[in-house]
């Protein structure tokens, strides 16, 4: 096994909600990839607003890093029981820096004057910047970068405030750096490289920006973490993207209102969690008897009820499968990393355009909340397909056609008129109780489904589409498990990743008769993906890697369980 | 126009030979030819129940959606396109029962579309169960006793709510539910109107003779724009008062406020998105 090269570098933050790690975080973020170093950052926090504790880890490496690892290399404990709440993550290496006010006593303990730093400097809120500039000061960055960060990311305060922020970093700075001149902590040595045209982005965001670049101009949804950063996003540009962005007053009044708004002409979607997905399953169905496109975010969190609201799982693909009485088509995307969030978010607006089914894009709060820097993504690399035609006087919203699509007309546009009916309908959109005609109606919706299977998204093999051992995994955990079999560096074994759950594509089922062994990967206890194999595929995957502890899967979790399972 | 535009022609009707539904469609179409509405520029939209098929009964766009959510799916429809005229029309327990939290919700969005509601006091389509309008003492195959809820009051919770449009008809007043509904139609915003409608098949309580006798016209001298004398009538019970309870004609429809339209003030459909812009957005995450 490849041991992790050591210019990889997992910094833990930990502290109380509303302690400020987030600013830590997103300046870390900035100074480090500006330093030309990759970085990674994931959190994990409690279901409150204030108190408790949450914690933040950032990666920094001269390589790519896109994963959760369980080592921790530097603690950076703002608070004492931080040591408590990772103490799993804490190892025999891990150098832990706290507050020198702290009465705890242990080997790698580093105490810091952070909050003498910051009180000289004016008090308690500087205590971020000083520890902005004492993990800065380690990695010996220079002054030039930081200052820069710091002036942009605190444009709007007063310049007393900036200049006060710059000098508590500073001083923070000078602490780091004293404690790699005395051997207090050594550092690896870091290779940067030309990381200027990357972006940072998290998880919510890329699917975001990918509906944006989709034709999403409406959103109707209700608050419910880990979702709610989609809502965020596009209300916020709602103005300069002509996003008509509205908080519904419950997920039904939103699937309803999106519904309504494909109807309109516009290319709508809502965002929630498995809870309020659940109250739009009703709506869900209602788009698949009115053939109106939708697409819905589910950021998973784990259930049931409400279960662990700002924790991560893979536990609604069922949900997401199933929910919806009656029969019809739909199609569900649930992408490995940043890019393909971006990408599939922005085609789910133009597969539930073309197929006029509901479109559901699976992630989960691991996925919203991953940071790390990509290659600027490409406006231009997605076009929109529109599918709505101009209708003529004799338009039939329900057109009975081959491949079971009707063309879509929307009121307003053309002679027509449109008509949507969740009755059972004739071709014209009218409630009938023609029974024959239910039959052919039913046998149109469901045609659609040949032509869907067709266009799914291919699975990724990697590193290499020769392999004797197969592990099977989708959505979130692609990156952690791509690092994992980096580590174990064997030829023989290679990762399938399925980004489209629903339908699956035609190539999964020879793909895993290929393989000698085939496991399994899920962040969930019954593994939902393995069953849906089975009743796509007849092949059952009798080695399940599963996880449903709350916390996403850890590279060294996924290395270890994959090590067993090929001894 | 005339209201003959609207006609289906030959078709089935599912509703009951009497019901006051018919009255309703009439004068739907008469008010909108009197507007001279088109039908390609009107979108009916209903949820489930007797009064919600209405929509397949005249030439029109529609969305006849789920049971109690007619309401969201009228003000996105709306707010997509601002250039349609949106109804949205069913009956009481649809509005008021099943989709309670929309009519609270949508009369504080205030989005420029009418809702005409079918006020029977009872549930037509899943014959004869208490809706949120029964009186109490209703006995029902499922209130065997007699409804002991409190009926709901559509009135006085739209004008608490500062609804910018409060009105009720009796069908049996053809004209007068005609002048409402057109004027809900041109009002600016929300307008909701309740229609007294005799349902001869599950409600012989409250039927034609009932409403006839329990009901009586505001007075001329009733100033709509005085809320408090809205509500006071909105809560009279001993007979019920028709007509224009209450006015606001200051708010602005929820369409007109939303960002959305600030730089492109066309139906979503015809918007276009900005490339350079969004790649401007992307870049900013440097
Ligand atoms: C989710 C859901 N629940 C229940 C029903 C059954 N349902 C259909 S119409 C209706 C009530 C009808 O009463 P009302 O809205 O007053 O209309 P009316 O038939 O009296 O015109 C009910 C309960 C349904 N269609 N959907
Ligand atoms: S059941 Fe009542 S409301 Fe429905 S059509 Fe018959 S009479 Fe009208």
């Amino acid at each position: 096994m490849k041991s992790s090269s050591k210019d990889d570098y997992s910094i833990v933050l930990c502290g109380q909600a509303g302690q400020g790690i987030q600013t830590v975080e997103s300046l870390l973020m900035k100074i480090f990839k500006s330093a030309g170093l990759n970085i990674y950052a994931t959190k994990e926090y409690m279901s409150r607003v204030r108190g408790g504790l949450n914690s933040t880890q950032i990666r920094v490496s001269s390589k790519q890093v896109r994963a959760f690892v369980k080592r921790t290399d530097l603690l950076v404990a703002l608070d004492d029981g931080a040591i408590r709440h990772l103490k799993k993550r804490i190892g025999k290496d891990t150098i832990v820096l706290i507050d020198e006010k702290t009465a705890l006593q242990s080997q790698n303990l580093v105490k810091a004057p952070i909050s003498e730093l910051a009180s000289k400097t004016g008090g308690k809120i500087y205590a971020n910047s000083v520890a902005v500039g004492i993990i800065c000061g380690l990695f010996e960055i220079e002054q030039k970068l930081i200052e820069e960060q710091l002036i942009s990311f605190f444009a709007k305060k007063d310049a007393d405030i900036i200049s006060k922020n710059i000098e508590a970093q500073k001083s923070g700075y000078e602490f780091g750096e004293s404690l790699v001149q005395s051997g207090t902590i050594t550092m690896p040595q870091f290779e940067p490289c030309d990381l200027s045209d990357d972006i940072v982005i998290n998880g919510a965001q890329a699917v975001s920006l990918g509906a944006i670049a989709g034709g999403c101009n409406f959103i109707s949804s209700y608050p419910m973490s880990p979702s709610t950063g989609v809502l965020v996003f596009l209300s916020k540009h709602s103005e300069q993207f002509g996003i008509v962005a509205e908080q519904a007053e419950d997920e039904i009044a939103a699937i309803n209102m999106a519904i309504g708004a494909w109807y309109a002409g516009a290319r709508a979607m809502a965002t929630t969690s498995g809870g309020g997905f659940a109250l739009m399953t009703e709506g869900i169905s209602l788009a698949g008897m009115l053939e109106t496109p939708i697409v819905v975010h589910i950021a998973q969190r784990p259930g049931p009820a409400t279960g662990l609201p700002t924790r991560t799982e893979q536990g609604d693909l069922e949900l997401a499968l199933y929910g919806g009485h009656g029969e019809f088509p739909r199609i569900i995307l649930a992408p490995g990393s940043l890019e393909q969030a971006y990408e599939l978010s922005a085609k789910a607006f133009n597969l539930a355009d073309k197929f006029q089914v509901p479109v559901i894009i699976l992630t989960d709060q691991y996925f919203v909340d991953s940071n790390y820097n990509i290659p600027e993504l490409n406006a231009d690399g997605i076009k929109i397909e529109r599918a709505i035609v101009e209708t003529k006087p004799d338009y039939k919203r329900y057109e009975l056609t081959k491949d079971g699509i009707s063309p879509r007309g929307i009121p307003g546009f053309g002679k027509g008129l449109v008509t949507a009916d969740s009755d059972e309908h004739d071709e014209e959109g009218h409630i009938t109780e023609d029974l024959d005609l239910r039959v052919e109606m039913v046998n149109k919706r469901l045609a659609k489904l040949t032509d869907i299977i067709a266009a799914a998204e291919k699975p990724e093999l990697w590193p290499s589409d020769n392999f004797e051992n197969l592990v099977v995994c989708w959505g979130s955990t692609y990156h952690v498990v791509k690092e994992a079999l980096e580590n174990l560096d064997r030829s023989d074994t290679t990762m399938l990743h399925i980004a489209q759950v629903y339908p699956l594509h035609e190539s999964i089922k020879t793909t895993l008769q290929k393989a000698k062994k085939v496991a399994i990967i899920e962040s969930n206890a019954t593994g939902q993906l393995a069953k849906l194999i089975k009743l796509t595929t007849s092949f059952e995957i009798e080695h399940k890697i599963l996880n449903y502890s709350g916390l996403g899967f850890s590279v060294e979790q996924i290395t270890d369980a994959i090590n067993d399972w090929l001894k | 126009m005339d209201s003959e535009k609207y006609n289906m022609g030959d078709i089935d009707i599912a509703w009951c030979p009497g019901c006051g539904d018919f009255g309703i469609l009439t004068v739907l179409k008469e008010a909108l030819s009197e507007l001279g509405i088109a039908p390609e520029e009107l979108v009916m939209v209903s949820g489930i129940g007797q009064a919600a098929k209405i929509p397949h009964y005249l030439k029109c766009n529609f969305f006849n959606g789920l049971h109690g959510r007619a309401l969201p799916a009228a003000t996105a429809i709306k707010a997509s396109n601002k250039t349609l005229t949106v109804i949205a029309e069913s009956g009481d327990g649809d509005m008021y029962g099943e989709g309670g939290n929309h009519f609270i919700h949508t009369i504080r969005r205030n989005p420029n579309i009418a809702n005409f509601v079918h006020n029977n006091m009872v549930y037509g389509l899943t014959k004869g169960q208490a809706s949120p309008t029964s009186r109490r003492g209703f006995v029902t195959p499922v209130q065997v006793a007699g409804v002991i809820l409190e009926p709901f009051n559509p009135l006085a919770v739209a004008i608490s709510l500062e609804a910018s449009f409060v009105a009720r008809a009796f069908i049996g007043d053809k004209e007068q539910t005609k002048e409402l509904m057109k004027k809900a139609i041109v009002h600016k915003g929300y307008a909701l109107l309740d229609i007294f409608q005799p349902c001869v098949s599950f409600n012989k309580i409250n039927n034609h003779k009932w409403f006839k006798e329990n009901t009586y016209y505001i007075d001329e001298s009733h100033n709509p724009y005085d809320r408090n004398a809205a509500f006071a009538l909105a809560c009279e019970t001993e007979k019920l008062p028709l007509g224009l309870f209450y006015l606001n004609e200051e708010k602005e429809p929820f369409e007109d406020c939303i960002t959305a339209y600030k730089l492109y003030d066309k139906p979503l459909y015809k918007h276009q998105i900005d490339t350079k812009k969004l790649q401007g957005l992307i870049n900013g995450f440097y």
